[in-house]
């Protein structure tokens, strides 16, 4: 085809190169002034820094382990409890609804990605944690008596790991609902069709053709979810509960370093304090990096492409 | 109307009917045939890369249709019964999941209009040259709007196009390891908490520059909206069958606007969901503005300055000490939810009724099951 | 086809045009670029200045700022990042003044390349001890060891004996003590550890003072609303919130036992009285970069302090530092019943006549720096 290429085609093709070349620029860039700015607080830390607890800031004294142990913890949570949620949303909304029921789940799907992360953490804060310790939290620990394990003990505040995880899961469902049902609507008529033509039932072409089609579509959403669910700010400082120190119980406050970052970047003032703080971003940075290559891997052995 | 468990009773004996076409691109399953209890033998089918894929493909695809026409000929109808009823009770699981997901959207919209409907009036009110909101006066939240506005097209004119160009060129090469290698750094990048980018933003073009100003927040929203349009338009992009491309091509269109007349314009609906995703999630960010636009009590358009932003008024304005002004954050809230409600309204309305069937994916008239049409009888 | 995508150019394209065009309501043209005030060539050149710092001002600072607008046509852009926010951003030269309650330290000084920043003290605050302990029927009283090991964590019960002490014919309920304190860096959480280990060997060893530190238990809460909020709907919590805050919001504080043994709640007076009391004793030429807590006499309450405006004693903009220097002046002279009607408590007289006198020789000329 090399005769028809013509010189649109070329800068077509540059053009997209460029684009694409953003992607690595702008990470290398946000690296590289993450690294610049908490190379002090590692040089004077060392790995320390990660694995273990002391954060204090009159002491001059920074290590963020219970902080990345909250991001993972929360990260995770919210990602196993919105992924089910939102593909069953998909599901329902691309393959199973009728018409109607289908615009207005489009539309209030929509509506959810719309609400700024400020707000969630504020219904979060005046909503969901008053209905976590008035009932689910005394459910949990007391009735259920899964009080009698670590990860459920303690006394019962409100805003814990927990309730940041339930935040992140109601933000994270639009956004991975959303990409599914667009992969899914985009699966050609034909394969749905030929399912039919062999007796499937609506949902058996939906849960054995469509989205096996659409599985690499639908893994980007999920990782889409998970990007949101590692960094996401405003809304977990709003109820994560900003204490410092491990706790091993799901009901007690923690801390993500996203919120530990925007809690203190307005207020600190030395430079010591900066660094470690730069150098929690770059922590989790260091995280999302990791977590993004585990999942694909584990991705990779259940037999999808080679670059789901 | 019929017993579903009559009709399978007719599909014919032989697999020949169940050949799919054996699709070229590499890595993309085009295999139907689904059997009742044989999910394994589609899935792996359909995982397995198709370089040599024809052969193998249609033999796992034979294998399971004959499966599945041992099942349909069941006599008494009784496994396809099953088959329906599991067919109901999950599209009853999945329309749960449909509801509790819709119910903390009610919850908020709830929260927001019970503290904020009230403060409504004053809080759309445009303001003078000052909006200075002391304690208990009523202050407008138009100079906030604006800023809104200037900071977001600041963000989707540098951001849309440079994430739809990554995004196309990710569509392009599926199953190449430099492109794996973007996509997995994209992934990384939307992990990237937002008030980083805010930061990064700062040491880049607001501390040498001396002053705060539109661009750098716009050029920290952007840079959040480049990875969240490059996935989602490279996921939806992706879908599109070679069939397509191919037709264009042999058509003798250059590849370019093979590209974007054809492709493009195919899966445009889910490439407009990614940029309206993103659009929303750059217009509720407060942490990357803190030190970039900074905030401007003064009606200012201006993007050389500092400037005012909707979602900066409402993390003030709803964590302040004055129950007047906290209302007004609630309200300000609102106005955000449904402007970028409106506007996602609005792009998909203009963008959908391009697609003739022919190129619509998987939305015609013609996807729905054969028990479910008139009489029974397929339409033409 | 191209709709879509040319909807984000199109907004861009009206956004020039809007910015080229000005203000509604404001002289013709465009906006001169920043630091250009005195090459203006309209025949009254409009001053833009820009400043960032505490919180907890912010109000106040907006009101005066809006009727100093209305009175000089100043435009003075305030914004609340935070009073280190503002320190950083003054040092780096993006702003023209900071605000801060938590006064520099030398180390921060030093780092700010060694320019001196001048502290000018605006307004009192304080910080009330807010709690949520149902029919109570009087204020709690507070001792400051028993504060402290409130927030240590020692006093794990209300009705441990040491506040059945205090508080006697009070009843205090059979319940945990939970903790909530500030999650967000903060003036006031200084303020408030800079009591605590100022009175209590404990805590200075232990936390310490700061705008963030480990505290030893707890919850945090996120801004003054976040740690209300709180405390709101937990039975038997306690934490701290800024008065004007406890006062707007009708929060129910305790009485603290100052120096001198008398338990004060937060009020105007009590909180001017710890001023002048303090201030009484400093020399002429005191820069006010002092601590308010603790303070000696009957009547003060001990968990105030100053909020300070901060210049840069060699500003590259001279108009416009003055133009803030002006403002200050005239905020301490006449805005002091806006500042009173809002809940913030002015200067006492001789500091603000003693502080107008320095800011009248600011910015000083180079050679005498």
């Amino acid at each position: 085809m090399s005769a028809r290429r013509s010189g649109a085609d070329r800068v077509y093709d540059g053009a997209l190169a460029l684009c694409a070349a953003c992607v690595p620029v702008l990470l290398a860039v946000v690296a590289w002034e993450l690294a610049r700015g908490g190379w002090p607080a590692f040089a004077r830390f060392g790995a320390g820094f990660l694995t273990r607890d002391a954060w204090d800031p009159v002491r001059q004294s920074f290590a963020v382990a219970p902080a990345l142990v909250g991001t993972l913890v929360t990260a995770l949570l919210a990602l196993a409890l919105a992924t089910p949620l939102a593909l069953g949303v998909a599901v329902y909304s691309a393959e199973l609804a009728p018409p109607r029921v289908r615009t207005a789940l489009v539309l209030a799907v929509d509506l959810l990605a719309a609400v700024p992360g400020v707000v969630y953490g504020l219904w979060g804060l005046h909503v969901l944690v008053p209905a976590l310790r008035a009932h689910v939290m005394p459910a949990l620990r007391d009735d259920l008596g899964l009080g009698r394990t670590p990860f459920f003990a303690g006394p019962l505040y409100g805003p814990s790991i927990l309730a940041a995880a339930l935040v992140l899961a109601v933000m994270i469902v639009p956004f991975i609902a959303a990409v599914a049902r667009e992969v899914l609507r985009a699966v050609p008529a034909a394969q749905r069709e030929a399912a039919f033509a062999l007796g499937a039932t609506r949902w058996e072409a939906a849960v054995q053709v469509v989205v096996p089609y659409a599985a690499s579509g639908i893994f980007g959403g999920v990782m889409l979810g998970l990007g949101r669910a590692l960094g996401e700010t405003i809304a977990v400082a709003l109820v994560v509960g900003g204490a410092h120190g491990f706790s091993a119980s799901l009901l007690a406050p923690g801390y993500t370093l996203a919120a530990l970052v925007a809690n203190e970047f307005g207020e600190a003032s030395d430079d010591l304090h900066l660094s470690a703080l730069m150098a929690a971003a770059a922590a989790l940075f260091a995280v999302t990096l990791v977590v993004n290559a585990v999942a694909r891997w584990l991705v990779g052995r259940v037999g999808r492409e080679a670059d789901a | 109307m019929s017993d579903p468990g009559d009709e399978v009773d007719e599909l014919p004996a032989g697999g020949s009917s169940t050949r799919p076409a054996a699709d070229p691109r590499p890595g993309v399953p085009g295999v139907p045939g689904a059997s009742g209890g044989d999910a394994e033998g589609v899935r792996s089918a359909a995982g397995r890369p198709g370089g040599a894929g024809g052969s193998v493909v249609a033999t796992e695809v034979a294998a399971s249709a004959s499966r599945l026409q041992r099942l349909a000929a069941d006599r008494a109808g009784r496994r396809a019964r099953r088959r329906q009823r599991r067919a109901r009770r999950m599209t009853a699981l999945t329309a749960l999941a449909a509801a509790v997901t819709v119910l903390p959207l009610v919850s908020i919209l709830l929260f927001l209009v019970v503290r904020g409907l009230a403060a409504l009036g004053p809080t759309l009110a445009p303001t003078g040259s000052a909006v200075t909101p002391a304690a208990g006066t009523a202050a407008g939240f138009g100079g906030a709007v604006a800023g809104s506005l200037v900071l977001l097209a600041i963000a989707c004119g540098l951001g849309l196009p440079v994430g739809l160009g990554a995004g196309l060129w990710l569509a392009e090469r599926r199953g190449r390891r430099r492109a794996a290698l973007v996509r997995y750094l994209a992934d990384v990048l939307l992990g990237v908490p937002s008030i980083v980018f805010g930061i990064v933003a700062w040491q880049l073009l607001v501390r040498p520059v001396g002053h705060f100003s539109a661009w750098a927040g716009g050029v920290a929203l952007a840079a959040m909206i480049v990875p969240l349009v490059a996935r989602t338009a490279d996921d939806v992009l992706a879908q599109v069958p070679t069939a397509l491309t191919e037709a264009a091509l042999a058509l003798g269109y250059p590849r370019w606007r093979t590209a974007l007349g054809v492709v493009l314009r195919a899966a445009l609906p889910g490439v407009v969901t990614g940029a309206l995703v993103a659009v929303a999630r750059v217009a509720g960010e407060t942490a990357p503005l803190l030190f970039t636009a900074f905030g401007n009590q003064f009606w200012s358009v201006h993007p050389g300055r500092p400037i005012a932003a909707l979602p900066l008024r409402i993390y003030t304005s709803a964590l302040s000490g004055s129950p007047a002004q906290r209302a007004q954050g609630y309200a300000g809230a609102l106005v955000l939810v449904a402007g970028v409600a409106v506007f996602g309204l609005v792009a998909r309305r203009a963008t959908r009724d391009r697609l003739t069937p022919a190129t619509r994916l998987g939305a015609g008239p013609l996807t729905r099951p054969p028990d479910e049409r008139h009489g029974g009888v397929p339409l033409a | 086809m191209l709709r879509a995508r040319s909807a984000p150019l199109l907004l861009l394209g009206a956004a020039g045009v809007l910015g080229c065009e000005g203000r509604p309501g404001r002289g013709p043209g465009g906006d001169s670029p920043p630091g250009d005030a005195a090459t203006d060539d309209r025949s009254a050149p409009r001053i833009d200045v820009t400043g960032a710092g505490a919180t907890f001002p912010y109000p106040v600072y907006s009101r005066w700022i809006s009727e100093y607008l209305a009175r000089t046509g100043v435009r003075i852009n305030y914004q609340s990042i935070g009073s280190g926010g503002g320190i950083r951003q003054l040092v780096e030269g993006t702003v023209d003044f900071g605000a801060t309650d938590v006064p520099m330290t030398a180390r921060e000084l030093r780092s700010g390349g060694g320019r001196g920043v001048l502290h000018v003290p605006m307004v009192l605050g304080a910080v009330a001890v807010t709690y949520h302990l149902p029919g109570l029927g009087a204020p709690l009283r507070l001792s400051p060891d028993v504060l402290a090991d409130l927030f240590l964590g020692r006093i794990a019960r209300w009705d441990d004996p040491r506040l059945t002490a205090l508080n006697p014919g009070v009843r205090l309920p059979a319940a945990d003590v939970l903790v909530v304190h500030r999650a967000d860096g903060s003036g006031t959480t200084y303020i408030l550890t800079d009591y605590l280990a100022t009175v209590s060997a404990d805590w200075a060893a232990g936390p310490g003072r700061g705008k963030d530190v480990r505290w030893p238990t707890g919850v945090g809460g996120q801004g003054n609303e976040g740690v209300a909020g709180t405390v709101k709907q937990t039975p038997g919590s306690i934490g701290y919130v800024e008065t004007t805050y406890a006062r707007q919001n009708r929060l129910p504080v305790a009485e603290l036992r100052n120096r001198a043994g008398r338990f004060v709640p937060p009020t105007p007076e009590s909180v001017t009285a710890a001023a002048a009391a303090v201030t009484a004793t400093l020399p002429d030429s005191s820069d006010y970069r002092v601590s308010l807590v603790d303070a000696p006499g009957a009547t003060s309450y001990p968990v105030a302090s100053f909020t300070w405006l901060l210049l840069d004693r060699a500003p590259r903009d001279t108009v416009k530092a003055r133009a803030v220097a002006e403002f200050a002046r005239w905020a301490l002279r006449d805005g002091a019943g806006a500042a009173r009607e809002l809940g913030y408590v002015p200067l006492p007289a001789p500091v603000a006549a003693r502080v107008d006198a320095r800011l009248a020789g600011y910015p000083a000329p180079p050679a005498a720096r």
